[in-house]
């Protein structure tokens, strides 16, 4: 690697050039602080290579755009914050149920409302997995700094393609929005990842053609030929296969980073942002002779059940630093024994968590 | 007319529709047939969008492509389908309620002018969902939600579209014997079509207010709302218009990263932490982009965030820059090493930041702005005398310069050379100039 070659970066080109290498050739979006480089990027980069990007008058309407180009074949793209999100989510729903391959970036920014508008937040991680009704999956990932942003997005193409589903880039104002020097070769070297297949878990969709095949896509329960069927039994069987063909592929889908060291008790986890202030933290404490483990998750939904328990064994302390009121830390505990003590480092006053912070928690 | 294709795009296994007794639909969806056979379309050329409500039920019925989504939504669903494949033909079927939701996407894509057809099923109430009152509903009307009798306006839907740039316009009637040929030409129009239909819903608008066809033409009258052709205007569509930029755009290069080579050398063995606090229009981000590239150029790791309020052309203006002989982990600052304060505006928004600082820290300061509440060391913006002329524009430019002999972290050099490399070359050679005051 020449480590001289270093690139001036913001998480939102990043994210914008990813998409691109990824294929995307549609994106519509709206404005909103932390997101909106991504669209000016888009919107300036996709008539270059014959692509559309547009600003539609509100999030429902860009979302919908998308929704429409991917059924007539565009691989589609938007990036917003979590106002924007709620504006998304009816739609959500539709695409989960049409099995749009639909990749959203959300860069949070801390609520409620326009909240402290903008600073850095990871307080969307639930809104993301749980803003559609009936509370069908979602694939989402984050990254913790810029490079894994470019690779991350191209990956989320990759599964959203393969799953025929939403999948999100949980991302946040401090990563869009600060410009930062990267070693040229990690934007350009894909990372140790497992490969995503190419094939689709299940029917590859069909778009709309002329002389193709006529296609009915609905909103409304149907059958896989897209004709609204009441019958229960398709219905049931189509709901379950919503839910599986995600819910049974969760190794598929995990990716985490373990950093583990051998008889460490206490592990700390975390995801997005507050994960470099844990390795920062972590290189402290080994600094200083302590044990300690370090798991970065990145692919938040579905949790990577088995990857974070692997990570378990021995370990009698969890420390979860996050910028929410414990929202990951709530899903660990489902994971561990109750002997295991859970401690949330927790933030949610627009400042980033610190390392020291996290050192704090774990001298107790 | 073209060759028929097909005799009926009804997909006739699934008649009877389900519509009520006497109510307009069927008629309609009648017309549209007729109107594709006129065409000659191929069903595979056509998809039909439909929105929610009783006309959400008649994709069904339909040959052809169908798409059916959210309720309000269909227009921006039709659009996104036309704008993929152009060579499609793309109609939506509307409700009057789903003008009222999605009103907003109505008058936008008269704006983009985006090449659909919007046939509007306009019975002037909720039919599936038991007639309440929707946007069109008369005034005085009664339903079950204006029990006595409701007092809104009625939204002209035709007029909307027109007014905000609809290519072609028009309103009929579910009787029109017409209707065909109007659909025909609304799908030929290049650019946005809407043709608002009036129609009885039997099942609840109708009984509820002794409203027939009679009635229904006489309050046509009453509104002054004619039938017939509103708007016929030639302008190009969103298609049109977006292929000739992309034929633009096709000459630009596609954005490119900024990279530097290290040339320089550094002996920095921390991280250190700078904040820049000036006010808006003093270049203060500027200025940290110059040292974090300054200090890339000298092998360092940076980050730079920057903050000002939504209004960017007044109030504060901050920078925060991280230079490390690592990678840059944290890219917060609580505390800075270094604060650097150029205006008042600026200072008042660090001011919790320059309080945390310690002694070993350093507040540099411009006139004026030397009593900080804080135990940093403060010290004064000495620039040199030569440089005073270049306050008012280029105070923060002086500022990275100034902070770079007094920091030592990385060559001066480096600073002079980020400026070459990251800055247009009007402004590289005002700077150059601003930063010659410190070798003289």
């Amino acid at each position: 690697m020449n480590n001289n070659r270093r690139e001036m970066v913001d998480g939102a080109a990043a994210i914008a050039r990813g998409a691109l290498d990824a294929g995307c050739n549609f994106y519509a979006g709206y404005p909103i602080t932390p997101a909106s480089g991504i669209l000016t990027h888009m919107l300036r980069e996709l008539p270059k290579v014959g692509g559309i990007g547009l600003q539609g008058e509100d999030e429902i309407s860009s979302i919908g755009h998308c929704i429409g180009a991917a059924t007539s074949g565009a691989t589609v793209f938007t990036a917003s914050s979590g106002p924007g999100l709620s504006l998304y989510s009816e739609n959500i729903g539709l695409a989960i149920m049409m099995e749009i391959p639909l990749v959203i970036t959300i860069s949070q920014r801390l609520g409620p409302s326009t909240g402290a508008a903008t600073a850095s937040a990871q307080g969307d991680i639930q809104f993301m997995r749980w803003c559609n009704s009936g509370g069908y999956p979602v694939i989402v990932l984050s990254p913790t700094n810029i490079p894994e942003s470019y690779h991350l997005t191209k990956r989320a193409f990759k599964l959203a393609k393969r799953f025929r589903n939403p999948v999100f880039i949980a991302t946040d104002k401090e990563t869009v929005m600060t410009t930062e020097s990267v070693a040229e070769a990690e934007m350009i070297d894909a990372p140790d990842w497992p490969e995503v297949p190419d094939e689709p878990v299940g029917k590859p969709l069909d778009p709309y053609q002329v002389n193709g095949t006529i296609h009915h896509y609905t909103g409304s329960s149907h059958t896989e030929e897209g004709h609204i069927t009441k019958d229960p039994d398709i219905i049931a069987e189509f709901n379950e296969r919503l839910k599986n063909k995600i819910e049974s592929r969760v190794d598929e889908i995990s990716l985490v980073k373990p950093d583990l060291d051998v008889g460490a008790e206490t592990l700390i986890l975390s995801y997005g942002v507050t994960a470099r202030s844990m390795e920062a933290a972590v290189i402290q404490l080994r600094s200083l002779g302590e044990k300690v483990s370090a798991l970065t998750v990145f692919s938040l939904w579905p949790i990577p059940e088995k990857k974070i328990q692997d990570c378990l064994k021995g370990v009698k302390r969890i420390i979860i630093p996050e910028m929410n009121h414990g929202q990951y830390r709530h899903e660990i505990q489902r994971l561990t024994n109750s002997d295991v003590d859970l401690v949330g480092v927790n933030r949610v006053d627009t400042f980033l968590i610190t390392p020291e912070e996290i050192m704090e928690a774990y001298h107790g | 007319m073209a060759e028929p294709v097909l005799d009926t795009y009804i997909a006739e296994e699934n008649l009877p529709y389900e519509f009520c007794p006497g109510c307009s639909h069927g008629k309609v969806l009648g017309a549209l047939s007729d109107s594709l056979k006129q065409q000659g379309l191929d069903p595979t050329e056509v998809v039909i969008v439909t929105d929610i409500g009783c006309v959400g039920l008649s994709d069904k019925y339909f040959v052809t492509h169908a798409f059916h989504g959210l309720h309000g939504r269909a227009i921006t669903y039709a659009s996104g389908i036309k704008m993929q494949n152009p060579d499609l033909k793309v109609v939506v079927l509307i409700g009057d309620g789903g003008c009222g939701i999605g009103g907003h996407h109505l008058l936008n894509a008269a704006r983009m002018n985006t090449d659909v057809a919007v046939l509007v099923f306009n019975n002037f109430n909720f039919g599936m969902t038991g007639g309440q009152h929707s946007v069109t509903t008369p005034m005085d009307s009664i339903t079950p939600t204006t029990s006595l009798g409701s007092t809104d306006a009625p939204m002209d839907i035709a007029g909307t579209a027109k007014v905000n740039g609809g290519g072609f316009i028009a309103r009929a009637t579910a009787f029109d014997k017409d209707l065909p040929d109007m659909i025909t030409k609304a799908m030929n129009h290049d650019g946005f079509s809407l043709i608002d239909i009036w129609e009885l819903c039997t099942a609840y608008y109708v009984v509820r207010n002794d409203f027939g066809r009679k009635e229904m033409m006489g309050y046509m009258d009453s509104m002054n709302m004619e039938s017939g052709m509103l708007q016929e205007t030639e302008r190009p569509s969103f298609q049109t218009s977006y292929k000739h930029m992309q034929t633009q755009a096709s000459e630009q290069k596609p954005m490119s990263g900024l990279v530097l080579e290290t040339k320089f050398s550094s002996d920095l063995d921390k991280p250190i932490r700078i904040v820049l606090a000036g006010a808006a229009g003093q270049k203060v981000v500027s200025a940290g982009n110059l040292l974090a590239s300054a200090a890339t150029l000298s092998g360092l790791w940076t980050s730079r965030r920057a903050d000002f309020p939504i209004t960017i052309q007044t109030g504060f203006s901050v920078a925060e820059v991280v230079i490390s002989p690592e990678p840059v982990l944290y890219s917060g600052i609580i505390k800075p090493d270094v604060a650097v304060l150029i205006a008042p505006e600026g200072k008042a928004k660090i001011a919790r930041l320059t309080k945390a600082m310690e002694e070993t820290d350093t507040v540099y300061y411009a006139e004026g702005l030397g009593d900080a509440d804080s135990a940093a060391t403060q010290l004064p913006l000495n620039f040199p005398d030569s440089a005073k002329k270049e306050l008012r524009k280029n105070i923060s430019a002086l500022a990275a310069g100034y902070l770079t002999k007094q920091l030592n972290l990385f060559p001066f050099e480096a600073l002079k050379e980020a400026v070459r490399q990251i800055q247009k070359p009007k402004i590289a050679e005002i700077n150059l100039g601003v930063l010659a005051h410190f070798e003289n």
